[in-house]
């Protein structure tokens, strides 16, 4: 073979390789997610009834469901997102169209990247420090703040790139129009971008709904039923935490149940999500 | 004034083509600066009420500069400065208090690329004037319909008018940008390449919109395409290296140019 084949022979081993080697390790990821999913299903399913939303936490051997710890944690998690929102998507604007090149615009960024990457148990240690042990009492709130503090981060930079992301002749449109910068930034960018802003979201909101560690220290737990956010709190999470590592069998049964249902309502938020915030087809 | 340039002498001529009295916005000095370069250099010229004013020239001579300055566009980016004068009816818009979101509603502003908001067809129109005027109902229709008729575009939306802008074809929607500038009637309008984006249909199509536009605005367009200029502007400015060359009637700067680079340029020599 001349030199030349033998160039272009090596290059098509080489493509096939790297092909055969991005598929191996594709379907290895998908391998680990397809047994996460399938073991939640097999093992959430049997738990699943009605006793899981209609009653609350029972003691071993008694019956019982998940009432008290649904509701906390769609408490919990509806008043982080809110916190979290109006903090993150205007710190993400001020980030992406006031900051620029500014000093302070840096540190902010760069403090909010750490937070991004920050233990959510130390995040949890903080929150106690601030509004658990000043106050001498768990509660509702603090897990809440806590939730807040770990999606915050997240909506700060998925909205400082999104915006980021958006043209600037749309700005330069709506200034040119003698529109003052800021209705340009709400009318229009934060319309523009909605749909990468409310990934933001929805990426906060799935981190949130699993976490523990934030919650132990804040809103710790509560066997009974309970709407009040003044008092320890039961979630999700920490029922699954506490039961799956019992000796009791219907404690387990029903630790499953619970993360079947945080997994399948961080899948229809998403799905309900998408739909509500389509791009507009062409008419 | 500007002892560099041979053609000063025809240059002052030229200006005085334009009768005083008909003086729209009146350039004098303008110096321009993106940080340390130097972008326009003691540009002057006049641009004439109801006329439309054409800016010709290679690839950054300074023309969307100029055209960025006359609306203050460039402040939004910190390191852009101008100096010198823009009288705007006689005020100057680079003086410092001037209300820029006042000056805007008054000199209106087309991009090269369309740029419809996202929203309804009816909305992208209406924003502008939304801005400023409280109106009825029924006067805010008839606004948005004569603004879209202005633009040559009513009779293919006003089936659609709550369909989405971006639903739009390209020349479409950059008609519904002409649309939504001149909604607001803006005594300026300002063109920035406004069909280089456009097929040669599309583009014909916004050229006899412009036509029509002067009978109430002043219009001034930047192009690259030198027969748009001569079709559609009554005065003709060809810059290069940020200075004003050569700046007449279209028709004489086209017929007989007064400078040897004008007259490269327009027979494309170079550019």
């Amino acid at each position: 073979m001349s030199a030349p084949a033998i160039r272009l022979a090596r290059r098509r081993a080489a493509d096939i390789v790297f092909k055969a080697f991005c598929l191996v390790v594709t379907i290895v990821a998908l391998a680990a997610l397809t047994a996460i999913l399938w073991s939640l299903l097999s093992q959430g399913l049997g738990g699943l009834d009605l006793d899981v939303f209609t009653r609350s936490t029972p003691a071993p051997g008694s019956k019982g469901g998940l009432a008290n710890a649904i509701a906390g944690s769609v408490m919990m998690c509806a008043l982080a997102m809110v916190l979290a929102l109006f903090v993150g998507v205007l710190a993400g604007t001020w980030l992406a169209e006031y900051a620029g090149r500014s000093a302070y615009g840096a540190v902010v960024r760069f403090l909010n990247d750490m937070l991004l990457s920050a233990p959510s148990i130390l995040v949890g240690l903080f929150v106690y420090e601030i509004l658990v042990a000043p106050f001498h009492g768990f509660s509702g709130f603090a897990g809440a703040v806590a939730l807040a503090l770990l999606a915050v981060p997240v909506i700060v930079r998925t909205t400082e790139d999104v915006l980021s992301l958006q043209a600037a002749t749309l700005r330069e449109a709506g200034v040119a129009l003698g529109a003052p910068y800021s209705f340009v930034v709400r009318q229009i960018l934060w319309r523009s971008a909605r749909s990468g802003l409310l990934t933001g979201a929805l990426l906060a909101f799935a981190r949130i709904s699993g976490e523990t560690a934030p919650l132990l220290f804040t809103a710790l737990n509560n066997q009974f039923f309970s709407l009040n956010l003044t008092h320890p709190t039961a979630s999700l999470p920490v029922v699954i935490f506490n039961f799956a590592l019992s000796a009791y069998d219907d404690w387990r049964r029903l630790a499953w149940a619970g993360a079947l249902l945080i997994a399948a309502t961080v899948l229809a938020v998403t799905i309900v999500a998408r739909i509500v915030a389509r791009e507009p087809k062409r008419s | 004034m500007n002892t560099l340039n041979p053609a000063v002498d025809e240059f002052e001529t030229s200006i005085a083509d334009v009768d005083r009295a008909d003086v729209r916005v009146d350039v004098r000095n303008l110096n321009f600066f993106y940080g340390k370069i130097h972008a326009l250099k003691n540009v002057s010229l006049p641009f004439a009420r109801n006329k439309a004013t054409a800016l010709i020239g290679p690839s950054g001579c300074g023309k969307s500069t100029l055209l960025r300055t006359l609306n203050r566009m460039y402040a939004l980016y910190p390191g852009q400065r101008a100096e010198g004068e823009i009288l705007l009816d006689g005020e100057n818009v680079l003086a410092p208090g001037v209300d820029l979101a006042r000056l805007r509603a008054r000199v209106g502003m087309v991009f090269q690329k369309p740029t419809p908001f996202p929203m309804t067809i009816y909305d992208n129109v209406a924003f502008g004037v939304r801005l400023y005027e409280k109106l009825s109902r029924a006067d805010m229709d008839a606004r948005v319909e004569e603004a879209l008729t202005r633009a040559a575009l009513w009779d293919e939306v006003k089936d659609k008018l709550r369909g989405p802008g971006l639903g739009l074809s390209g020349g479409q929607q950059q008609r519904l940008c002409v649309a939504r500038g001149v909604a607001v009637r803006p005594e300026v309008l300002l063109l920035d390449e406004p069909t280089s984006a456009l097929d040669p249909i599309s583009s014909a199509r916004l050229e006899e919109t412009i036509m029509q536009l002067k009978a109430d605005h002043t219009i001034v367009i930047v192009t690259h395409n030198l027969g748009q200029a001569a079709r559609v502007s009554d005065y003709t400015g060809f810059m290069y290296l940020g200075e004003m060359v050569e700046f007449g009637s279209t028709d004489s700067l086209f017929t007989s140019p007064a400078t040897q680079k004008t007259s490269d340029y327009i027979t494309g020599r170079f550019g």
